[in-house]
């Protein structure tokens, strides 16, 4: 029947024209207007979404960008420099640039280092175990090798080592995104300056007992002998609570204090093979008249 | 009828194998290790310095605010030193040493046997002295008596409830109390009904202590107002949730306090404590240990000062047999089992548990098949499958929704579970960390 053919489709085209004029003007009224270069900042950034620049996101750091006045405070670790300085020329803003930062594990408490005092058998994650207890070992600060920073990182930059039980950090492919620093319950990741040439030296160990107590517990303690302070030039290593920390800001990288400490606990990492301490004794002896 | 909490529970062998020893006073110590952080709260701030000569019963501690709790010398002898040590599981907390010479008491101090059953003091006399004398909850949560006798303002408590369920399996440090001190409980409850000014007072105790229940019903003929309950076999029975549900037939609220429902519960072993302080002076300085586990010869239920060494009671057995695998502080259920030998006997602790690998073996997790028996089990009725997998996955909103922050940590999910998925483990992880979000909020 004709008439109600053309009825539905007369009735159904009015209903098409008013629900799009109905929606011209409501899309009118509630126009979002968003700046284009967020899209833009956002293509360039990593996209990995890990939180390491302190926001909930990659978009939500590239909307900051956009809105803030200058860069200065925001970074992204992942991209680093030249992530930062293309959003800053999309932004038409300056990006400071940021030494690079790699995560370091400042225990050295390795399976041979430290003698298992307790057994643990509950649920494999530090975490839980830090709830219940002090450690598997008599050192109440070192590393309870079972993993969370290894879960946590999104860039498979950590491995637990099967010799040693210990965490190792793949500095090729840390973002220093800070993921693993937030996991761990005993506060034995830290974030440090890469270095040049990826070369650096610090202190691995948290142990914060007397000398005697710490060796005890662990072959490889900083027992706060205070060697290494005497012999920084630089004024890079400080002493506190029995504990040496060296600051990365400082530390010119000589490696005197290296050779200095007498349980090993002092760390240097992609350093070209130095020759035999005591071999260069040797010499000096036989060239000294 | 026996009665029992409406929902969940479980029923583990209760292994009461101590059951029919004697209480008998312990050795004192040679180094009592006294720490100042043996209740919920503040720790207590030392009043005494290295070198002084201290006698048993001195304040030592003294509370650092309302929810804090005095502490005392538990031997004589002078002050070795003050300084952080540990405690079972590990936690470092400020500890005063005291190198025991004689035995020595403070004056005032009643020492006879001799049952003082007449009342003198009136309720706020009563709570002032418990506060002196630094008495906190012995079932185990060791929260200031003082601050639960004193409800907040508004809130009026209706009855008492004494806690003599001790549903734990091998625990029978109550058990005892009840049979051998069974007078001073009552009148203790008596004291703490006049500071609550309650007329109600019902023991709730778990069938399986026929002994006790004898007892407490012969002599709540002479307490007037007393009623002895008789429960049904149940863990988690003695939560103080569960207790209240099971006698008075009320619901506690999510995150409220028992004296909301007109309830306050104590423990029969804090009934043994309040009346010693009030009618006998003599502050909280010593506990009643059970010594048990199937490995040893001999269980013994123990008087011990406060401040022992653990690996003493371990020698009075005659040291760790063979096949333990674990030492446990407390019941199997709720438990902790021990980082540090040397640790010092605190307010808090119960029992020593000696058991083997077949019994405290953890086996390998399996997926979980929503079988729901954690469900069933859960007497705070809670999903805890969902909690676990929710905590898995860092979603703290929605743990939040189900209520993470009810979890008792009674161990009965994970005791159901037929996939050994350890659930309690991730449950009280994230229940802290809600919590702590709940409280910055």
């Amino acid at each position: 029947m004709t008439p109600i053919f053309i009825f539905t489709v007369v009735i159904l085209s009015a209903l098409g024209v008013f629900f799009a004029v109905v929606l011209y003007f409501v899309a009118q009224k509630f126009k979002v207007i968003e700046d284009p270069r967020i899209d833009d900042v956002t293509a360039v950034l990593p996209g990995a979404n890990c939180g390491g620049c302190g926001f909930a996101g990659c978009r939500a750091f590239a909307e900051k960008c956009v809105a803030a006045d200058s860069l200065d405070g925001l970074f992204c670790p992942v991209g680093g420099n030249t992530v930062m300085g293309v959003t800053a020329q999309i932004l038409g803003k300056t990006a400071p640039e940021k030494a690079p930062m790699v995560a370091v594990l400042r225990c050295g408490g390795a399976k041979d280092k430290r003698e298992l005092t307790n057994r643990y058998d509950g649920l494999a994650s530090c975490a839980v175990a830090a709830t219940l207890y002090d450690g598997n070992t008599a050192c109440r600060y070192g590393c309870l090798m079972l993993g969370d920073c290894v879960h946590a990182c999104a860039f498979d930059a950590l491995q637990i080592d099967s010799e040693s039980g210990m965490p190792i950090v793949d500095d090729t492919k840390c973002t220093a995104c800070r993921a693993c620093v937030r996991s761990c319950p005993k506060s034995l990741v830290e974030l440090r300056n890469m270095g040049p040439k990826r070369r650096r030296v610090y202190v691995s160990c948290q142990n914060k007992e007397k000398g005697a107590t710490a060796r005890k517990a662990c072959k490889a303690t900083c027992i706060g002998c205070g060697k290494c302070v005497k012999v920084c030039t630089f004024e890079a290593i400080t002493l506190e609570n029995n504990l040496a920390y060296i600051n990365d800001q400082k530390c010119k990288l000589c490696r005197k204090c290296v050779g200095e400490c007498p349980t090993g606990s002092i760390i240097e990492v992609h350093f070209p093979e130095r020759k035999e301490a005591s071999l260069q004794v040797e010499q000096n002896l036989f060239t000294t008249p | 009828m026996s009665k029992t909490f409406s929902m969940g529970g479980v029923h583990p062998h209760d292994n009461k194998i101590s059951a029919n020893i004697a209480i008998e006073p312990f050795p004192l110590p040679a180094i009592a290790a006294i720490s100042l952080a043996q209740h919920i709260g503040a720790p207590a701030t030392p009043v005494v310095q290295k070198g002084d000569f201290v006698r048993v019963g001195q304040l030592i501690g003294k509370a650092t605010g309302f929810v804090s709790a005095n502490v005392h010398a538990s031997v004589s002898g002078t002050v070795k030193s003050v300084e952080p040590f540990v405690d079972a599981t590990g936690a470092l907390s400020m500890t005063i040493f005291i190198e025991t010479q004689g035995d020595e008491w403070i004056e005032g101090i009643d020492r006879s046997s001799q049952i003082v059953s007449n009342i003198t003091l009136p309720g706020p006399e009563i709570i002032k002295k418990i506060t002196e004398c630094g008495i906190v909850g012995l079932g185990g949560a060791t929260f200031p008596t003082h601050v639960k006798l004193s409800p907040p303002p508004g809130k009026k408590a209706t009855c008492l409830i004494l806690n003599g369920a001790e549903c734990e399996p091998f625990l029978t440090s109550d058990y005892r109390i009840m049979v051998e001190f069974g007078e001073e409980v009552l009148t203790g409850a008596r004291l703490m009904m006049r500071a609550l000014d309650v007329q109600k007072c019902y023991v709730g105790i778990e069938e399986n202590k026929p002994q006790a229940i004898q007892k407490m019903v012969d002599l709540s003929k002479r307490f007037l107002g007393t009623e002895v309950v008789v429960l049904k076999k149940k863990y988690p029975q003695g939560g103080e949730k569960q207790l209240i549900d099971a006698i008075i037939k009320r619901q506690t609220p999510s995150l409220g306090l028992p004296v909301d429902v007109g309830a306050v519960v104590q423990n029969v072993g804090t009934a043994l404590a309040v009346y010693e302080a009030v009618q006998k002076n003599k502050p909280l300085i010593d506990k009643v240990i059970t010594v048990t586990g199937f490995q040893l010869n001999e269980q013994r239920n123990f008087r011990v000062r406060i401040g022992t060494p653990l690996s003493q009671l371990i020698d009075a057995v005659g040291g760790i047999p063979e096949n333990t695998a674990k030492l446990v502080l407390g019941g199997p259920m709720m438990g902790k089992s021990i980082a540090h030998q040397e640790a010092p006997v605190a307010k808090a602790s119960s029992a020593l548990l000696f058991l083997s690998e077949k019994e405290t073996k953890r086996h390998s997790e399996g997926p979980c098949i929503r079988c729901a028996k954690c469900v069933e089990v859960c007497p705070m009725r809670l999903e805890c499958y969902l909690l676990y997998k929710l905590g898995k996955a860092n979603r703290y909103e929605e743990l939040e929704q189900n209520r993470i922050y009810d979890c008792i940590e009674c161990g009965c999910c994970m005791y159901g579970c037929p996939a050994n998925i350890p659930l309690l483990d991730m449950v009280r992880l994230k229940k802290g960390e809600v919590l702590k979000i709940m409280k910055n909020r």
